[in-house]
């Protein structure tokens, strides 16, 4: 995986040399929906380079742990596709892109199966299927799992899958690299056009701080989230919200973006682990929801719109766990942004446990060795990052920044973005998950639209007549921007203005949202628009984290105030969207969408905020909802095209 | 708690010059060493290259050598530690080094690049795999590698002889070729490649690999032992040999190693038709 | 054996690029306490063992038929009266041949090649290496790539043959049971299980009855052999350390009483 041999500038020096490379499809990032979006668009004969931020199979993937939602009806005869996307739907509180959710629910299945091809090796059922687990929001075990590890087998399966086309390609060709190369610890800082289409992207590589440019008629962004934005948070470095700046910046519009997950179940405790994920499976295989009164509190939170799929009683909740045809799940399933305001609510009203979350307990509810055989990672996790032995007591667990429903605005089949040969796939997508993802429904997402936008991709360049070009100054604007740390000799440290950042988005764009808290907030964010010019960084290009983070700093700020924006206008809650001074659902704003465009004033804010009309879902789809279902969404102008109502 | 501790941290470029820098370091309670790397990075060495990524263990990045000894550093706890101890921290020795903690792991892609990928019986179609819990949980060991490199470096054979890295694929990928073995529905025999291409001779079974494995993965006792005894049921197993030649095992062996015979067994329901819809475009 | 002045041994190729550190290693805990150790451990038994087979007598009991393991099975003419179960196929050794030539170098070749003893003097005799992430002092290394060390791939045929020999002292066991039952029934008994026990959680013992399948799911009695060989192979360090006690101990009591030293203890007659 040797870099281009171009010389690269010395650290400090003149203007850096920049290494030039070219190729057919450009994927930014190396998570899931990249790989698959690199595979599918190799397979279709293009030449596909790879662009990780970090090591190559090291992706945020690998944090996944519950499995992958598809309706393979392995566990369940009775689920299929119309049933997950109900789920979806549900779940997204039916603000979700609806032809997004079809094609997901539909295709899930051969992703699945596809990734067995590729080696994957799933935990089986007795028939020797691919065994499927429950999960919060979904009706029927659905969710393809390896022990509490799918992600690392997602990642390590298309990562394999890679190294088999390439040594395809080897054989063919006698390199390794000579259609598909993968070029790890690079960063991309900006996106390079040709008038309306895209031409490229400019970066830089880690190790050496060497600047590259890639020639490319077509980019996939697949870059994930923007959990970074936030102190407590279950993401990794990488989550800087990279792509939907890049997005942004090149003329994409954003949606969504005042939907943010906060999965209910992270670490608290030892402060320097706080915001690591507790999987969802916990809960899944039985493990429940305290307060320091050891009451099961998740069956006084059970909502209106819920209240016939959930049990109301212990005893009925606890039968589910073996007889699930019968009797209705417990309410510590419900989907997460539920479990999370609850768990808010619990600590905010003085029943919090030492470290300020909720227990979480499985000891008390199976023997040692069953957990230890079920959930090994979680088991390993709290052991060695905690010193807690989770077969002996119950975890402390509190809400944790995971994931953005929001996200560059893409057509669902193709997922192409409005900028011309620009394509996005993953969380950094928006519209899928609507104001809220179900777990298990993000793996899923990644290899749908990820086969899709490398799809789209080379369909795009099949038919594109010319090819787009780069301009010199296109690059040495880019490589100015780059350059502008090492130049400033600012007195801003980056470090001290990220944390102030995380800081802000914590406390003021948090889980639960206030108009004024927010109104400070883009205040604040408008002061650190002025203050990130000026950040310096000392050493050189070499590897330099002061510098590496300098520039992730922008895209972080800017996808903050997408988020401070959206969610100070959107009136009302919903999903990963809770306003203290609107507490309830509003069908009247189902059917809008914030959309988000770059265009920076004088005052700081970056952003422009429009309002959009969601489309109406397809007949066929939308009669899948019983009539009592929809109302509790959508306003009566809306509910004409039922059956329903035609029947009548 | 909270204390101030003293560290011992390996400055250097990829020259492989460098040496041991000396901080004085806030410690507060629950930390891992990688929280200090943090603090160092953002109070008193803005540049310290090291790399890092989920900082729970699962995706091994922040692998270094902590006293001597390879670890992760997000999974080593400061707690055990005293207090007044002073904490080395240095890259992993057997790779050359980018800068600082952080260093070129490159050998191990060019390896794994090396190791012929899965191949499943041709006439298998997706959605009809059946393989049981039992045939696959072996291989499944193995596939909680986090390629954390961590046995890569410790394992004497690359670690005290560099020249050994063109014919030793290390503990992590002849793992691989063990799980690619043991996958219930690849058709490749590995075995003997496994001893003359990926250099599974040079394992003297000394067990570091296993020693470092933050995942606890068994790498020695169960992958490579087992391979070797597999290239020994090739090479060298005179019972083995009398009965091929008895009951002409061979033959069966390899029908075993179609799959054919997992379909059969796992009955003829092949799960459930595609959507139509979601063929469309979607050709691959 | 010198131990802390490993620390000032060789220390790793400077490969290109590599981190100039000089020390042979940064590890401050007492990583050359287990190679001492089992050098000590092997060394005490290989001493022990080549005495008492060369011994020559004091190696069975006729009273009570206690045979010990060193001399069993015994074929030569040269045998104590009784002590050849088997009858004596052989001639009279002259004293620098063993008496149980024809077992001997079958358990040493089993305990040579055997995976877990490989380790361990490997490590502790060979250095190579001496502990995780310290550097070992020899310039070139080719492992078991070729002769002599690939010969280690034979453990294979050690393990048919131990299990033979395991068989032999077992009927040497049972036949001493014929007399009554004192201690030193109980130490011969107590070795035996441990010798099954060590060549049952052998890495090949492992291999042959199911290890080697692709697929457990065809051969249910075979992978719950597996299953069960498996648990004990994680033991099999314990049992390897465990059946060299076991073997000096037997040998010793039996020198002991046969040599009329002390008298065996009675339970039953």
């Amino acid at each position: 995986m040797a870099p281009g041999t171009e010389a690269a500038g010395a650290a400090g020096g003149t203007t850096p040399d920049v290494t030039h490379h070219t190729y057919d499809v450009l994927v930014i990032g190396a998570g899931g929906a990249g790989l698959r979006a690199a595979i599918e668009a190799r397979m279709r004969g293009k030449r596909v380079a790879i662009i990780s931020k970090s090591l190559f199979g090291k992706a945020h993937t690998v944090m996944a742990e519950g499995g992958i939602a598809a309706s393979m009806g392995n566990a369940n005869s009775r689920d299929n596709w119309e049933v997950h996307f109900r789920d979806t739907m549900r779940g997204g509180k039916f603000l979700n892109n609806w032809r997004m959710a079809e094609l997901h629910a539909k295709e899930a299945p051969s992703r699945v199966w596809e990734l067995e091809t590729y080696g994957a090796l799933f935990d089986r059922t007795a028939e020797g299927k691919i065994s499927q687990r429950n999960f919060g929001g979904h009706q029927f075990p659905r969710l393809a799992h390896v022990g509490d590890r799918t992600g690392l087998e997602l990642i390590r399966t298309l990562q394999q899958k890679i190294v088999s086309l390439q040594q395809e390609d080897h054989a063919r060709t006698g390199d390794y690299e000579s259609d598909l190369k993968v070029f790890h610890e690079f960063t991309v800082t900006e996106l390079i056009k040709d008038g309306d289409r895209v031409a490229g992207a400019f970066g830089y590589r880690r190790p050496t701080g060497e600047y590259i440019c890639f020639h490319a008629a077509a980019v996939v962004l697949a870059t994930g989230g923007i959990g970074k934005s936030f102190k407590v948070t279950s993401n990794s470095w990488e989550y800087t919200g990279d792509g939907h700046a890049l997005a942004m910046r090149a003329g994409a519009t954003l949606i969504n973006m005042e939907f943010v997950q906060f999965h209910p179940t992270g670490m608290v405790w030892p402060p320097s682990v706080k915001g690591i994920l507790v999987t969802e499976s916990v809960r899944g295989d039985g493990g429940v929801l305290r307060n320091s009164e050891g009451k099961r509190f998740m069956f006084g939170y059970i909502p209106e719109v819920f209240k016939e799929q959930y049990a109301t009683s212990e005893e009925e909740g606890d039968r589910w766990y073996t007889d699930a045809d019968n009797n209705r799940r417990p309410p510590e399933l419900l989907p997460r942004d539920e479990v999370a305001r609850a768990i808010n609510n619990e600590v905010k009203e003085g029943r919090g446990s030492p470290a300020g979350g909720v227990f979480l307990d499985v000891s008390s509810r199976m023997p040692a060795e069953t957990i230890r055989k079920r959930l090994p990672s979680m088991y390993h996790q709290f052991k060695e990052l905690a010193d807690v032995d989770i077969t002996a007591g119950p975890m402390e667990v509190g809400p944790t920044c995971h994931y953005v429903m929001g996200g560059v605005e893409v057509d669902p089949d193709t997922a192409a973005t409005s900028v011309p040969g620009l394509f996005a796939a993953g969380e950094v997508a928006g519209g899928m998950h609507g104001s809220n993802r179900l777990g298990g429904n993000s793996l899923s997402d990644l290899l749908v639209f990820g086969c899709r936008a490398g799809a789209g991709a080379a369909e795009y360049l099949d038919a594109l007549p010319t090819a787009p070009a780069i301009t010199t100054e296109a690059v040495d604007s880019a490589l100015e921007e780059s350059e502008r740390p090492f130049t400033v000799q600012g007195d801003e440290n980056a470090y001290t203005l990220h944390h102030e950042l995380q800081q802000t988005m914590n406390d003021l764009v948090g889980i639960i949202r206030r108009a004024d808290e927010m109104e400070t907030a883009l205040k604040r964010l408008a002061e650190l628009t002025d203050r990130i010019p000026r950040v310096g960084v000392v050493g050189g290009r070499a590897y330099n984290p002061g510098w590496h983070l300098a520039l992730d700093l922008r895209n972080m700020l800017l996808v903050s105030q997408c988020i401070a924006l959206a969610a100070l206008e959107r009136q009302e809650s919903r999903g990963g969207h809770t306003r203290d001074d609107y507490p309830t659902m509003d069908e009247n704003w189902r059917q809008q969408l914030l959309a988000l465009t770059f265009a920076p004033d004088a005052e700081g804010l970056q952003v422009k905020l429009t309002h959009q009309d969601q489309t109406a879902m397809r007949s066929d789809l939308f009669d899948l909802f019983e009539m009592d279902e929809l109302k509790k969404y959508y306003t009566g102008d809306e509910l004409g095209g039922h059956r329903a109502g035609q029947g009548a | 708690m909270g204390y101030q501790a003293k560290f011992e941290v390996w400055r250097g470029d990829s020259s492989g010059e460098g040496s041991l820098q000396h901080f004085d370091v806030d410690v507060e309670e629950g930390e891992v060493v990688l929280d200090i790397v943090h603090r160092l990075q953002a109070t008193q060495a803005g540049d310290l290259a090291v790399r890092w990524n989920c900082k729970a263990g699962k995706c091994g990045s922040c692998s270094a050598e902590v006293n001597g000894r390879p670890r992760l550093m997000c999974m080593t706890r400061m707690s055990t530690f005293t207090e007044d101890e002073t904490i080395t921290i240095t890259p992993l020795r057997t790779f050359p080094v980018i800068r600082d903690l952080v260093t070129d792991v490159d050998f191990n892609y060019v390896k794994a690049r090396e190791i012929p990928s899965f191949a499943p019986p041709e006439d298998l179609e997706p959605g009809e795999y059946r393989m049981t819990q039992i045939d696959v949980e072996r291989s499944q060991e193995f596939r909680k590698c986090i390629e954390c490199y961590l046995c890569q470096n410790t394992c004497h054979v690359v670690r005290d002889h560099d020249e050994n890295k063109q014919e030793f694929a290390g503990p992590r990928y002849l793992m691989r070729v063990a799980e690619l073995d043991m996958h219930p529905l690849d058709v490749r025999n590995r075995k003997e490649d496994a001893q003359e291409e990926h250099g599974l001779g040079f394992c003297n079974i000394t067990k570091c690999c296993t020693e470092v494995c933050p995942e606890h993965i068994k790498i020695t006792d169960n992958a490579l032992i087992p391979m070797k005894e597999r290239v020994v049921d090739r090479k060298y197993d005179p019972l083995v040999w009398l009965g091929k030649k008895i009951f002409k095992r061979e033959e069966l062996e390899q029908r075993d190693a179609t799959g054919k015979l997992s379909l059969d067994d796992a009955g003829p329901e092949n799960g459930s038709p595609l959507p139509a819809d979601s063929i469309g475009p979607i050709g691959s | 054996m010198t131990t802390t002045e490993r620390d000032h041994g060789a220390s790793p190729p400077i490969a290109p690029g590599r981190a100039d550190i000089k020390a042979r290693t940064l590890r401050r805990d007492r990583w050359w306490l287990s190679p001492l150790v089992n050098a000590l451990g092997l060394a005490t038994f290989v001493v022990y063992a080549t005495i008492r087979s060369f011994w020559g007598s004091a190696y069975f009991v006729s009273e009570y038929r206690y045979l010990s393991p060193f001399y069993s099975p015994c074929f030569s003419a040269s045998c104590v009266p009784g002590s050849s179960h088997f009858g004596t196929f052989l001639p009279a050794f002259p004293p620098w041949i063993p008496l149980a030539i024809l077992s001997l170098p079958f358990l040493l070749g089993f305990r040579l090649t055997c995976y877990y003893y490989r380790k361990s003097y490997y490590r502790a005799f060979w250095s190579s290496p001496p502990a995780c992430a310290v550097a070992e002092p020899h310039s070139k290394y080719s492992g078991e790539t070729r002769f002599p060390l690939i010969l280690q791939n034979a453990h294979r045929y050690f393990f048919y043959l131990a299990f033979v020999i395991s068989v032999i002292n077992t009927y040497d066991m049972i036949v001493a049971f014929e007399t009554g039952i004192g201690l030193g029934n109980i130490i011969l008994l107590v070795n035996v299980v441990g010798l099954w026990l060590y060549t049952a959680s052998c890495h090949s013992c492992r291999h042959i009855t199911g290890g080697r399948l692709k697929h457990f799911s065809r051969h249910p009695v075979r992978y719950k052999i597996w299953t069960t060989v498996s648990k004990l192979n994680t033991r099999h360090m314990l049992f390897a350390w465990i059946t060299i006690g076991t073997l000096i101990l037997t040998d010793l009591y039996i020198m002991l009483v046969a040599s009329g030293t002390i008298s065996d203890l009675r339970i039953v007659n």
